[in-house]
């Protein structure tokens, strides 16, 4: 598929990303300590060279087989340049900050203003997120748990819990606003009302999950239908319930966030970057934008993991590394 | 990995003959359990306001008082259906007042970001899965951002467009073009990779170019992948282009309107709004739908 030849040479492609990364450092760190230096033809000479390093150094890392270290690696690789050439450009350029602030400036910013995003965080995620996200996928679980003997009201509740992942559900923060107030209630409720569809639509899918030969296994020993949902049907639907958790992490996080765009209080990550991008503090946005980004990741990863430890032996889980 | 079953993926007339009573009784039960909480929530505003606290009133007074208020806390549902159907009928398409100005006007930047964000989705995908640098280098990166709340964003690129000189349509298509564009672009790598060993090989024993290989193997083996995208990109694109309308000075569009009736406190206007872009959601989700089925047959959907 690929028309590179599989270089198998790690050295020499560790090599020339290593010292295309170098040589950028030490770029950026001699503009940066001289703004003020002309931008002539050998600024942007370098600049171009410099570019066509890094393409050539990902094009060698890409093309590397074997270890998924390597895969990371380009991944991570080619994140450190665009961030080296987002900062070099946006300095050169001298791109208006309301358009695009360098990441340095970002990073500034993020470290001034630690303890409002802190307290935003506080507010966002774990009162607003982390309160609803429970409450939500609890009683999504729980529903589908006490209707799992009840085939009338599946097949009534199923079509519209699934149709709902269409509707913009989000819109309901004005209301949950009237009634819970401008603090985090309201934007819990909406994340509840966000995220308790889709871990009610997959616990009941996954509670179908068990095999028909598994299921009659059960009822040859005699197991009760507590045993049989407890030691076959939960363990197989641990899948659909982890898969549910996770979309429901950043589900939350976007309910929460975007309802805060509605009306909030004088706190929160959705407050803070609708504020602030109306008083074109651009940094700051930047900055509550990168922890919301950081915390969905985080949340993913922890949640995979902790998928990794409780599914351990399902092919799903498996099949990875 | 484990999917959640996706929605209007049965044929709908087989749905009907074994869903259509039970979908009824959950509907009828939620109506009921509505009034009921209408009731409930109104009464204290309602004895308040409406009815005298001391004088007498019966539980009959009560609850014709509660169903009936200017600003309830949960307006009666046929209060909400009322207002809609005199917002569609009384005034003219044009007007502010009526509700499909505004659905038009949501509806517009939905589609326009929707056919960007997915032929964006489209070219990069084919980019990736013909280079071995992009793929490693950049698909990470995308699939990375679906754990992350790309909608957070949406004020950054309302002011930077906005600086620019942009405004009506343009900023709102951006912001929904680029949330269908990372299911598009994910689902579609996945999709033009599906081709098994033996059919690629066979591909390159006929001397197909890549080209042709792309064209008459990946694309129609990726279909089925895309099609699922595409409904989750553009559910997402109504959303993107709705929490657009909000920072805008709240003049046309469902966002807007959902904004406008929160700072006067007009519930039912905020619900009827709700309600339309629901329905919204839904006609947009039916049209990709009906869209997968006139392209893939009622049988071959993912």
């Amino acid at each position: 598929m690929s028309t590179h030849t599989p270089n198998q040479r790690p050295w020499l492609a560790g090599a020339w990303s290593l010292t295309a990364l170098g040589l950028a450092m030490y770029f950026l760190f001699s503009s940066l300590a001289a703004t003020d230096t002309p931008k002539d033809t050998l600024f942007w000479a370098a600049t171009a060279t410099l570019a066509v390093l890094a393409v050539l150094g990902i094009q060698r890392l890409a093309a590397l087989e074997g270890s998924t270290w390597y895969a990371l690696l380009t991944a991570a690789v080619f994140g450190l340049w665009i961030l080296y050439f987002w900062q070099l450009l946006t300095v050169a350029l001298d791109v208006p900050r309301v358009l695009l602030p360098a990441p340095w400036l970002i990073v500034v910013s993020l470290q001034e203003h630690l303890p409002v995003l802190g307290s935003d965080f506080v507010q966002t995620v774990v009162k607003a997120v982390l309160v609803g996200w429970l409450l939500g996928c609890g009683l999504g679980f729980g529903v589908a748990l006490a209707i799992d003997r009840l085939p009338f009201l599946q097949r009534g509740l199923l079509p519209i819990a699934s149709l709902t992942s269409t509707i913009p559900l989000v819109g309901v923060a004005p209301i949950a606003v009237m009634w819970f107030g401008f603090d985090w209630p309201s934007k819990a409720a909406v994340v509840v009302l966000m995220t308790f569809f889709p871990m009610l639509v997959s616990t009941l899918a996954g509670l179908k999950a068990a095999d028909r030969l598994e299921r009659e296994l059960m009822h040859s020993y005699a197991a009760s239908y507590g045993r049989t949902l407890w030691s076959l049907r939960l363990p197989s639907a641990l899948p659909f319930i982890f898969s549910a958790l996770k979309i429901n992490a950043t589900l939350a996080l976007i309910g929460a966030i975007v309802a805060e765009f509605f009306g909030s209080p004088t706190s929160g990550l959705g407050f803070r970057i609708s504020t602030e991008a109306t008083r074109m503090n651009m940094p700051l946005v930047w900055a509550a934008v990168t922890v919301s980004a950081v915390t969905g990741s985080v949340a993913y990863a922890l949640l995979a993991a902790w998928e990794r430890r409780a599914a351990f032996w399902h092919p799903s889980v498996r099949g990875k590394k | 990995m484990a999917t959640t079953t996706s929605p209007l993926s049965a044929s709908w007339g087989a749905r009907l003959q074994t869903q259509g009573l039970p979908i009824l009784v959950i509907l009828a039960a939620t109506l009921i359990a509505w009034y009921a909480l209408t009731v409930y929530l109104n009464a204290p505003g309602a004895i308040e306001r409406v009815l005298d606290p001391k004088g007498p009133w019966g539980w009959r007074d009560l609850v014709d008082a509660t169903l009936a208020m200017q600003r309830p806390v949960l307006p009666a549902p046929h209060q909400v259906a009322l207002d809609l159907y005199s917002s569609l009928t009384d005034w003219p398409l044009d007007s502010p007042r009526n509700l499909l100005f505004h659905v038009a006007v949501t509806g517009q930047s939905t589609l326009v970001g929707f056919a960007m964000g997915t032929a964006l989705g489209l070219v990069l995908s084919v980019c990736i899965v013909h280079s071995r640098t992009l793929d490693r280098a950049l698909l990470p990166w995308i699939v990375a951002s679906q754990s992350v709340p790309v909608l957070a964003i949406a004020p950054i690129v309302l002011v930077i467009l906005g600086s620019m000189g942009f405004a009506g349509v343009a900023p709102k298509a951006v912001i929904a073009m680029y949330l269908c564009f990372f299911p598009v672009t994910v689902a579609m790598v996945q999709g033009l990779r599906s081709p098994q060993v033996i059919e690629t090989e066979m591909m390159h024993t006929y001397a197909a170019t890549r080209w042709q290989a792309l064209w008459m193997l990946r694309l129609p083996a990726a279909l089925p992948f895309l099609f699922p995208a595409l409904r989750v990109g553009i559910a997402a694109g109504l959303v993107g282009a709705m929490v657009a309308e909000l920072p805008t000075g709240a003049q046309a569009g469902l966002g807007a309107r959902l904004l406008t009736g929160s700072y006067y406190g007009q519930t039912v206007q905020i619900w009827s709004a709700l309600v339309m872009s629901a329905l919204l959601g839904l006609a947009l989700t039916a049209a990709m739908a009906a869209l997968e089925t006139a392209v893939l047959g009622p049988r071959r959907r993912a």
